[in-house]
């Protein structure tokens, strides 16, 4: 990274917290920042969208800049070498760019089409072949600047990379701040940026384990607000919430099925905590494992008929996968005497794990084909791994100091980012499906 | 005997009064400043006796019992002091909870298990000595309510526990 693009990422950074501490006061703000990026980065200029007449409050371009920069395989242009700033791919003037060394530029307007909507069109042209690769269309109010940016990057980065872009997904995450011996936890959404977080339930008690339903359109988490854990699913939109266990000992780890029917979830009514299904639709509870041993943290392959979970069966954490149907387990890591958390990566391939390296804790990748693992993070005290759904990025609570924080690294290792907090301890990111 | 453990009972609640009387929070100032001033003048008059001649009673033996990394075995040292709850709480009844913690290395849902196992071998040993299994209450907070703050070696070891309330 260039010196100009440091200082430059410090403005915005600085700009973005303050931005973001006038918004919303006492939370917990995320901003990015990014501390590897990929060796052999695609260089585009995002050109300021021509505004006409409107005012937004949002500067889109520099949210796609950010975006695409973000994902460690883009190189940005700084807006103040652009030589001009075209509205539409008929004004470009392809050698103005040449020399700035683009291969891909974007270029858009935006108007107003109808009572409080506007639409931004925009291009992405490719300037070595001196075309335009695609003229797209996307609308919205001015609430929605910001989804009309993610939208964008999301285009552009799938036209270029074949990968669909998630930069309009949204993670869910546990803040923990202490006062004295005071604690409060709170459960909080963001879009996939940091930006725009919003808290889903606070609690003296401790909040964990977030889960996103398939449909991304609620969370289920376990509270301890009753004064024991027990499991609760919360609508996001209209923050309706249901307590679904409320049973002696452990209610942990709940894990939505893919069809949203479904959810796996540790019991420990039996003396020790086992894995059960619940039947969402009938309220039924059925036993799954049946050992004396830990088993918990439950996780769904993308078939729906098999689950991946920890147990210390064996004598410490490794991860097993169970077949539903017949209820027959099998050990999948031998590698390492701590592999735990297993969430899997969309390709049902990838499995993401914490996996403890002598006496450091990291995340590692596991190939469930070719059993090999490798060791994702150079950081420490690494847990709580989510895998975006379009599989480019992985991201993980760490520490930094004394202070929990997520960050994220790319699944072949080459992209690295963290997302600071301003205030707290921030843990526990469950990254949301596809929302559109 | 019976005299000791209502000593005790009373310097216990003086103790809790005391903690309560720091605690940060104003609002709770507020509404326990009453019974402070109910229930000190009580506890102080037979705390001194209470301090000098039931030293090895109840109210001294450890409250808090460690555990090794990823271990819920009980430790010898704290066999002693469970053996004093369970002989306390067999000649004097009541309820109790046990509270498992981990420290904070390793995953949260695997932690809550650890936590829960720490307290159910707790919990196992003092039924083995005779205390009815319907007073305890076991619950498991893993590593979501640490006693000592940081990541090294001393806070974890202090984080590793079970706490008896």
């Amino acid at each position: 990274m260039t010196g100009k693009l440091v200082k430059r990422s410090v403005v915005q950074m600085l700009l973005a917290l303050l931005l973001m501490t006038l918004a919303s006061p006492g939370y917990s703000e995320l901003v990015i920042r990014v501390t590897k990026g990929n060796d052999k980065p695609t260089r585009i200029a995002i050109s300021p969208i021509a505004m006409g007449s409107v005012r937004a409050a949002e500067d889109i371009s520099a949210i796609v800049e950010a975006d695409l920069r973000r994902s460690g395989l883009f190189e940005t242009i700084e807006r103040r070498d652009m030589l001009a700033f075209p509205g539409r791919a008929a004004d470009v003037y392809y050698r103005d760019w040449r020399l700035l060394g683009a291969e891909y530029l974007v270029a858009g307007n935006m108007r107003p089409i109808d009572t409080g909507r506007y639409q931004v069109e925009f291009s992405l042209l490719n300037v070595t072949g001196q075309k335009t690769v695609m003229t797209h269309k996307v609308s919205g109010t001015l609430n929605q600047m910001r989804d009309l940016a993610h939208l964008i990057s999301d285009k552009v980065y799938e036209e270029i990379t074949g990968i669909r872009g998630a930069f309009s997904t949204r993670l869910a995450y546990v803040t923990a701040t202490r006062v004295g011996k005071q604690y409060t936890y709170r459960l909080n959404v963001a879009d996939a940026d940091g930006a725009r977080e919003k808290l889903v339930l606070e609690s003296r008690e401790p909040i964990m384990s977030p889960n996103w339903s398939s449909d991304g359109k609620e969370l289920a988490y376990v509270s301890f607000e009753t004064g024991r854990p027990a499991i609760f699913r919360q609508n996001l939109v209209t923050a309706q919430r249901q307590q679904l266990t409320n049973f002696t000992g452990l209610n942990g780890a709940p894990a939505w099925s893919p069809d949203g029917g479904k959810m796996a979830l540790v019991l420990s009514k039996d003396g020790n905590p086992e894995i059960y299904l619940l039947d969402l639709q009938t309220g039924k509870f059925s036993r799954l494992t049946r050992h004396f041993a830990i088993d918990t943290e439950p996780t769904w392959m993308p078939d729906g008929k098999h689950l991946l979970f920890t147990s210390d069966r064996g004598g410490t954490p490794q991860i097993y996968k169970l077949n539903i149907a017949t209820k027959a387990t099998e050990r999948l890591t031998f590698s390492g005497n701590y592999n735990a958390r297993p969430s899997l990566a969309p390709d049902g391939r990838t499995l993401a794990m914490v996996h403890r390296q002598t006496d450091t804790f990291h995340i590692a990748s596991f190939d469930l084909k070719t059993g090999r693992m490798i060791v994702l993070t150079e950081t420490r005290l690494d847990e709580s791994p989510t895998v975006s759904p379009n599989g480019a990025m992985l991201m993980y609570a760490t520490k930094q100091g004394d202070r929990g924080v997520l960050a994220a690294v790319s699944l072949d290792a080459g992209i690295r980012y963290v997302l600071p907090s301003s205030s707290g301890d921030v843990r526990e990111p469950a990254w949301s499906p596809f929302l559109r | 005997m019976k005299v000791s453990f209502i000593k005790s009972g009373l310097s216990a609640l003086f103790l809790a009064v005391l903690l309560t009387g720091c605690s940060t929070n104003p609002a709770e100032d507020q509404q326990t400043s009453t019974d402070i001033e109910d229930t000190s003048v009580q506890t102080g008059q037979v705390d001194t006796s209470a301090i000098d001649d039931s030293t090895v009673e109840s109210v001294t033996a450890d409250t808090v019992f460690y555990f090794d990394f990823d271990k819920a075995l009980l430790k010898p040292e704290s066999r002693a002091a469970l053996l004093e709850h369970a002989a306390s709480l067999q000649a004097n009844p009541r309820n109790i909870r046990l509270e498992g913690h981990a420290d904070e290395r390793g995953t949260r849902e695997y932690n809550m298990a650890l936590g829960e196992r720490r307290a159910n071998a707790v919990k196992e040993f003092l039924v083995l000595q005779g205390v009815s299994p319907g007073l305890i209450e076991v619950i498991s907070y893993g590593e979501e309510r640490a006693a000592a703050y940081g990541s090294n070696e001393d806070a974890w070891a202090l984080n590793r526990r079970v706490e008896l309330k």
